[in-house]
């Protein structure tokens, strides 16, 4: 275990086979009686070991409940989980978690929360200290390794939470919309360190969010959520090697394509939120916008 | 870069301005103070010793206060100069101590534990609600039942207090983290001990110490009340006696040592709350 946190090759190597994630025939509601909703509704789908899948669908369709169940923080009414083959029981260390809201601890430092992970676990030897050290340089928050989180910016913290998800080597790695809230300069800056970071070290992961843009930048395979009750609607595969500019998607034409399905896809999903003459207003505006884009 | 920007000419200007508008703050917030004070002592002075209000006939005014403080040879027995002032002082103190820190070691931990677990909190709270609004006065003649001397039931009394409101803080402080963190923490693979002394404990400590100012304020004020019903020293059996002997200035005396010594405890509270917290201090916009 010690040499897989020292020697970053192997576990590079080894990350590829790791990670491989089921999700067969999931249901998943809350509340009772007339108050039950049915938030998931035969949801099955599979995250390839090493690859970037990028979930996205209408806000509130259940992506985040699905992403709670992953975590092991809820259990599903029906269906299973599986990672490696392994039923999903509770929360543990081999699938972590960037939330949406900032859950660093602000009475630790930075080094300190970022070594969290392996302090609770007691793997903190002299080369996962390097490992924490490296890493926070890497994301430019070297200078900061002995200052509290409440001095960072809403950026820094989004990559503190990176680092210290990242240096436990998680098999999967779930970000539930984790750039929301950021501007757009710094999110598009956390975009591009994203990327770079996930191609130094592929490890499976699972992004959430509602932004194409954002799921076509990231992305190996983008996975069209339906509005409630839950389910895959399309499972577009983005053969486009990164890194990927917004500059560079408006010129490719594979880009332009995948863009043009990704939001028809969601774009059926979207207008059924809306109903009699707002959803014909709706409709006349989708019509302009895919003009623009083709 | 930042050497550059520290040796310009421009940048130590700017500094030395900020030192002196610093400066300047902190004269007029000891000015206002001042202003404050002598206020309430002109308010004091005009009552009764120059228009001499009919309510405040009996009272001594301050030029008779201060003179019998700060007399060698005082006319009622007690100044800066009398050994006993600070015997009474001393005895006020080792009593709120000694109740404070019982307060203290036996209220966090509980008030934490209420907050964390629910079955201890199902077993607890209930009793606690209960006991918590029944004032530390109505405790005195059970106080003087059970223990025996003068010493016991007014620490008892003191603690009683204290232990409540330390408590009650505590287990708010514990209930007020926010879940996420918890969760967070749980994911990262923190085991239940793990997950009390280093999320539960450090992030209710904020409201614990807001529960130990408080806790100390009510120590204080039962700890007078206590001696005022029984005990041979202390600062309230001076007020009291103060009172029963006709003995006015001593009264005085008594009352702003009070002030001024439940001041400085307070103090101390935060100086160390200051030290422990020092993660708050570098938020950014936040306090600094």
């Amino acid at each position: 275990m010690t040499n897989h946190v020292e020697t970053q090759d192997a576990s590079v190597a080894g990350e590829a086979t790791r990670g491989f994630t089921e999700i067969l025939a999931l249901y998943h509601g809350f509340g009772r009686g007339a108050q039950r909703i049915e938030v998931i509704e035969n949801c099955e789908f599979k995250l390839k070991p090493g690859k970037l899948t990028v979930m996205i669908g209408p806000s509130g369709c259940g992506k985040s409940t699905l992403a709670k169940l992953l975590a092991g923080y809820l259990h599903p009414d029906e269906g299973s989980l599986l990672i490696d083959g392994r039923h999903i029981a509770g929360p543990g260390k081999d699938r972590l978690m960037v939330f949406q809201e900032s859950a660093l601890f602000p009475w630790m430092v930075n080094e300190e929360n970022a070594l969290y992970g392996l302090l609770a676990s007691g793997q903190v030897g002299a080369g996962a200290r390097q490992r924490v050290t490296a890493l926070m340089d890497r994301v430019g928050l070297g200078r900061f390794r002995h200052k509290y989180p409440g001095a960072l910016s809403g950026g820094m913290q989004r990559r503190l939470e990176m680092v210290r998800a990242l240096v436990n080597e998680p098999a999967l790695f779930i970000l539930d919309e984790p750039f929301r809230g950021l501007d757009a300069m710094t999110r598009t800056l956390m975009q591009e360190h994203f990327a770079q970071m996930f191609e130094e070290g592929r490890r499976t992961a699972l992004f959430i969010t509602t932004d194409i843009d954002e799921a076509l930048l990231l992305a190996d395979e983008i996975l069209v959520m339906s509005s409630r009750p839950m389910k895959v609607t399309r499972r577009i595969t983005v053969d486009v090697p990164r890194p990927r500019t917004v500059a560079g998607m408006i010129k490719d034409e594979r880009m332009k394509h995948i863009k043009v399905a990704v939001t028809k896809a969601l774009y059926s999903e979207a207008i059924k939120a809306f109903d009699g003459s707002s959803r014909a207003v709706a409709a006349a505006g989708f019509e302009k916008f895919l003009d623009t884009t083709q | 870069m930042g050497d550059v920007m520290q040796n310009h000419p421009a940048a130590t200007a700017a500094r030395k301005s900020r030192t002196l508008r610093a400066q300047a703050a902190a004269g007029a917030r000891i000015a206002q103070l001042l202003l404050g004070f002598a206020c309430a002592f002109l308010f004091w002075y005009l009552t009764v010793d120059v228009w001499q209000l009919p309510r405040f006939a009996n009272l001594p005014g301050p030029s008779e206060v201060f003179s019998e403080w700060f007399s060698p040879d005082p006319i009622y027995g007690l100044s800066f100069y009398t050994p006993d002032y600070y015997w009474h002082i001393l005895h006020s103190l080792a009593r709120v101590g000694v109740a404070f820190v019982l307060a203290t070691l036996l209220g966090v931990p509980l008030g934490l534990l209420m907050g964390w677990s629910q079955r201890v909190r199902e077993y607890v709270f209930p009793l606690f609600e209960l006991l918590r609004p029944i004032p530390p006065l109505a405790w005195v003649p059970l106080a003087i039942l059970m223990f025996h001397g003068t010493e016991t039931p007014v620490i008892f009394l003191t603690f009683l207090a204290a232990f409540f409101a330390t408590a009650l803080n505590s287990m708010l402080g514990a209930r007020s983290i926010d879940p996420s963190l918890i969760r967070a923490a749980r994911c990262l693979g923190a085991g239940e001990w793990r997950l009390f002394s280093r999320i539960v404990v450090p992030g209710a400590l904020p409201q614990v110490f807001s529960g130990l100012q408080i806790s100390l304020g009510v120590a204080w004020f039962s700890l007078v009340a206590a001696e005022m019903v029984s005990g041979e020293y202390g600062l309230g059996y001076l007020i009291n006696t103060g009172y029963s002997m006709a003995t006015y200035p001593t009264i005085f005396i008594g009352m702003i040592t009070l002030g001024v010594v439940g001041y400085l405890t307070s103090v101390v509270i935060r100086l160390i709350e200051h030290a422990l917290l020092r993660w708050g201090n570098d938020e950014q916009g936040g306090r600094s």
